[in-house]
């Protein structure tokens, strides 16, 4: 059943990019930086948060939820060091999803071939 | 045929039923890659990892396939087809670093590799992390009110 739930939902979300993309003209860059700021205004809400409980990865790998998750880290900072955490928090939650992009990134460039040529 | 008149032939050509069809794909595949992020999660949980531990694990394993797929030039491909489905997941932010990354390898490690990696990057942790930080303000000062 959250199989099919998370189907649904990311498939939702995604569905919606791609209207956005098809009615809008947004470029790639926009779409994806609308949809971690809508992330984090919804997260910080907690209203993103009953969506990943009901959808599971449905919500939480597309980039609405990676906004999510810069709110989660910035409000649990806040609540264990304070002022510090409103700049800390953020970062440090995502840290895994970043860093894993900059360092297999960096490891495909040695590797991989560019399409293009 | 002029610029203009190609135009229109290559877009008929291109996408007989654009938005109908952008819109299925786009739902079935970004559908199935968060379906396998389920997976995914489930299979950290049943070793036992926290839960929160478990969606960092997810992304980071959805990055690395992303990565891979890049790599290898197959992300791109599936792009095609599906649009946003290929955009919208971490899948499609992990590309976005990746792809760069390795097109302009020519110009160097430091400034082709190193820089161009956060071209689109970039923008989404500026945004994001200072949104986050403005929320954060918000919180802060609610709190102590």
């Amino acid at each position: 059943m959250m199989y099919l739930k998370a189907f649904i939902v990311g498939g939702t979300l995604c569905a919606i990019g791609q209207i956005l993309i098809d009615k809008t003209k947004l470029t790639p860059a926009r779409i994806l930086v609308s949809y971690v700021v809508a992330g984090v205004i919804l997260g910080f809400f907690g209203v993103y948060d009953k969506l990943i409980d009901f959808a599971g990865a449905g919500a939480s790998v597309p980039l609405t939820g990676f906004g999510n998750t810069l709110a989660n880290g910035v409000k649990e900072a806040i609540a264990k060091d304070g002022l510090t955490g409103i700049f800390t928090g953020g970062l440090t939650a995502s840290a895994g999803g970043i860093g894993a992009a900059i360092f297999f990134g960096l490891i495909a460039s040695v590797f991989g071939r560019s399409s293009e040529k | 045929m002029n610029n203009h008149e190609y135009k229109k032939y290559a877009q008929q050509k291109v996408s007989p039923s654009p938005m109908g069809k952008n819109l299925f794909f786009a739902f079935l595949i970004g559908g199935l890659i968060c379906t396998l992020g389920q997976a995914l999660l489930d299979l950290f949980s049943f070793w036992g990892f926290e839960k929160k531990i478990c969606f960092t694990l997810t992304s980071i394993t959805l990055v690395f396939l992303s990565a891979l797929a890049t790599g290898i030039g197959k992300y791109d491909d599936l792009a095609k087809y599906a649009g946003a489905g290929t955009l919208v997941p971490i899948t499609g932010f992990a590309n976005a670093v990746v792809s760069p990354a390795i097109e302009f390898k020519d110009e160097g490690f430091v400034m082709g590799v190193g820089a161009n990696m956060f071209k689109i990057a970039g923008p989404v942790i500026a945004y994001g992390v200072s949104a986050s930080i403005v929320g954060g303000i918000i919180t802060y000062v609610i709190s102590i009110l």
